[in-house]
């Protein structure tokens, strides 16, 4: 039995159609953009130049395809059509008539929609352990830079040292299914992923410290909130149940953070020093302000340009290093739909088939080049002022 | 300048101290240790078959003892049969000492790759050998294009080449090896057909350009951004120094001033950059030597860690830390031998 096809012009259609309530969004973002740029400050400046344009579209697109991917995607990630193993582009399924866009991989799924699903766990993965990773640099490379001495000796050769671990070693020690069995990725994540609640505490009481009732809210919420997804991410015992997170996941999660907070550090601590020596540092040193008070209040406002620039390019890294976990099938579950894992099965395959290879592979591509962009209009708008 | 250099070399031994005792402590969690008494036994081996084993091959002695043995300043000791009370080795296929002696790293001894079955030594250094082989290419290709991108974007900043060359370096930036490899296997091997999609030959056969080109290039092409970036900020900075404007008003033409005046002092900061690029390669050569079925250091890397072969992954550990460290080192000499104006304290 024949399976029908539709032309490269029918592919190009569909495709364009699937993706409409994404171009629905991106219309409305940019409309209202340009609408109000003047009063939007650093984003509304971005709409300047093409290269800040195209990155703000491109990572917009994969956001908002995220967001509504089963929308977007006709087939569910995982479901099999026997009769469309290695299916070419544009085969028609004959059950519901839809059209799988880019053919059929090896186990007969669509893979336009494992693209689209598999957007989904990059999203979230890569800006969140990407934030971590800056909680835990910036909470270390502050009183590093700031102070100097033998605490920034000991925070510099930790951070060197990770560094020095070759980043594909460090996944192989770390990601593996045996260290699952073990409490290390526990300890890593209570570590890590309790800097963001000592970040959000200091930063409140070196502000509102003279103010009790404004603080204990704040302190309270914090510590609530953070104990809430703290509880949920390390011990997965979310009293609610919202926050859960699978121990592959929590280990990859940890093993991403661990890896990117050095460069993170790094960056805070160069920026410390060389901001620390400005005047107005000088004057509330002169008032008696308390040093983190300084810290957090004086010096990090004013290396926001750089950092934000680094979160940029820092989110594609991390994007690169999820596709390298999955294209080593490290972590992830086989059959995940993300876009490594999409790679690393279809490449074993390139001199049969090469449909199913290039969908994720562009895909990443073109995220990480939107990121890229992105950081590149921020760092120009930046060094204008 | 020669107490600096003692002094990276002592912060370089200690690193590599506490590097190898976390890596010593990963490779034998106890999963590890399960899996690799599973591998030398029958399938069906018993919990208690396994742990006597482990026992009896020293597996259990204290964790220092076995860590200072690796390094070889513990004596190690032999592993008598208690049936014939001989010396007997581990593994059919190398030796253990026969009598208490120092035997580890700082000997030459690396131990035993229980995947291949062959001394760790035996195993890495050939591989280490075709590594650098397809180093040397990917640098003779990287390092020239990428200079060249970066001189001429900065040449004359902000004209329609500036944008174009920045915005392809950012492009390439954006496409580790993983993806590159794959769009390059799919145009220049399967629907141009000119150059093979495996380098498995050139293990057997040497490197030739028909199954050499895809790796090189592929690895090549994430360095290439970067490092034309940083000269491209480099050249930049130097041609709005105010030598280059003397040099212009004296009436030299524009190709004489960027090659005599603004070249050597733009090169200074790619060069570090250039040396720091190893860790990232050291990646990228684990990846590419996966996808192109080369085998060298990468391909022995996965493997090794794939198959818990404890020995063989430490040894792979060792090395590639080695080489992270040593380059650090070396950059940050050139640099104060290149640059007159640093001064190392």
């Amino acid at each position: 039995m024949g399976i029908e096809q539709v032309g490269t012009l029918g592919i190009i259609l569909g495709v364009i159609s699937q993706f409409w309530p994404v171009w629905l969004a991106l219309a409305i973002v940019l409309v209202l953009s340009v609408m109000f740029k003047r009063r939007l400050g650093l984003y509304g400046q971005l709409f300047d130049s093409g290269v800040g344009i195209a990155g703000v579209m491109i990572c917009l697109f994969w956001l908002f395809t995220a967001i509504f991917a089963d929308t977007v995607a006709p087939f569910a990630p995982l479901q099999q059509f026997p009769l469309l193993k290695d299916a070419m582009p544009g085969s028609i399924e004959p059950g519901s008539g839809k059209i799988f866009l880019f053919g059929g991989d090896k186990l007969a799924r669509d893979v336009f929609s494992r693209m689209v699903h598999g957007s989904r766990i990059v999203l979230v993965i890569a800006p969140a352990a990407t934030l971590f990773a800056l909680m835990v640099g910036t909470t270390l490379g502050l009183p590093a830079g700031y102070y100097g001495g033998r605490i920034d000796t000991v925070l510099s050769f930790l951070a060197n040292l990770v560094l020095a671990f070759p980043v594909i070693l460090l996944f192989y020690l770390l990601v593996t299914p045996g260290i699952m069995d073990t409490a290390i990725p526990y300890w890593m994540a209570g570590i890590f992923f309790i800097f963001p609640i000592i970040f959000f505490c200091t930063l409140f009481y070196t502000r509102f410290r003279r103010r009790p009732q404004l603080l204990a809210v704040q302190l309270a919420l914090t510590i609530l909130i953070g104990g809430w997804i703290y509880a949920g991410l390390v011990f997965n015992a979310d009293p609610l149940g919202i926050i859960s997170i699978r121990p592959n996941e929590l280990n990859i999660f940890v093993a991403v953070v661990f890896a990117s907070s050095p460069g993170v550090f790094r960056i805070v601590r160069g920026l410390v020093m060389d901001i620390k020596t400005r005047d107005y540092v000088a004057a509330a040193q002169t008032r008696g302000e308390n040093p983190w008070y300084i810290m957090l209040w004086e010096i990090l406002p004013n290396a926001r340009g750089p950092l934000i620039v680094d979160v940029c390019l820092r989110i594609g890294y991390t994007t690169i290093l999820l596709g390298t976990l999955g294209y080593f099938g490290l972590g992830l579950a086989p059959e995940s739909p993300d876009w490594g894992t999409g790679i690393k099965e279809s490449s074993r395959l390139l001199r049969l088939y090469i449909h199913p290879a290039l969908p994720p592979v562009l895909a990443l591509m073109s995220f990480v080049l939107g990121l890229n962009l992105l950081a590149d209009a921020l760092r120009e708008q930046s060094l204008k002022d | 300048m020669l107490t600096f250099i003692l002094r990276r070399l002592g912060v370089m031994a200690l690193t590599m101290l506490c590097l190898t005792l976390v890596v010593f402590y990963m490779v034998n969690l106890e999963p590890n240790l399960t899996k690799l008494a599973l591998s030398q036994m029958d399938m069906r081996a018993t919990r208690a078959d396994q742990e006597a084993w482990l026992e009896r091959n020293g597996y259990r002695e204290p964790f220092l003892i076995r860590y200072g043995q690796w390094i070889g300043v513990v004596k190690k000791q032999p592993i008598i049969n208690p049936e014939t009370g001989q010396a007997t080795a581990r593994f059919s296929f190398c030796a253990d000492p026969a009598e208490p002696k120092y035997s580890g790293i700082l000997q030459g001894d690396f131990g035993c790759s229980t995947k291949f079955k062959v001394p760790v030594g035996n195993k890495l250094f050939p591989a280490l050998g075709a590594t650098g082989i397809l180093m040397l290419w990917v640098m003779v290709v990287m390092v020239p294009v990428s200079l060249l991108i970066g001189v001429l974007a900065g040449m004359r900043e902000g004209t329609r080449t500036d944008r174009s060359l920045s915005v392809t370096a950012i492009a390439t930036t954006a496409t580790p090896e993983y993806v590159s490899g794959v769009i390059f296997t799919v145009i220049f091997a399967s629907w141009l057909g000119w150059l093979n999609g495996s380098a498995a030959t050139a293990t057997r056969e040497g490197p030739s350009f028909y199954n050499f080109t895809l790796p090189v290039m592929t690895m090549a092409i994430y360095g290439i951004g970067y490092i034309a970036r940083m000269t491209r900020a480099s050249m930049v900075e130097v041609m709005t120094q105010q030598y280059i404007r003397t040099a212009r008003l004296k009436g030299l033409s524009f190709p004489a001033v960027v090659i005599k005046h603004a070249l050597r002092n733009a090169l200074i900061a790619p060069f570090t950059v250039i040396m720091l690029q190893f860790p990232w390669l050291l990646t990228g050569v684990v990846i590419v030597e996966v996808m192109f079925r080369y085998q060298g250091f990468g391909y022995t890397l996965v493997e090794a860690a794939g198959n818990n072969d404890i020995d063989l992954l430490l040894g792979c550990s060792l090395v590639s830390v080695f080489v992270v460290l040593v380059t650090q080192l070396v950059s940050d000499i050139g640099y104060a031998l290149l640059n007159p104006r640093i001064r190392v304290k």
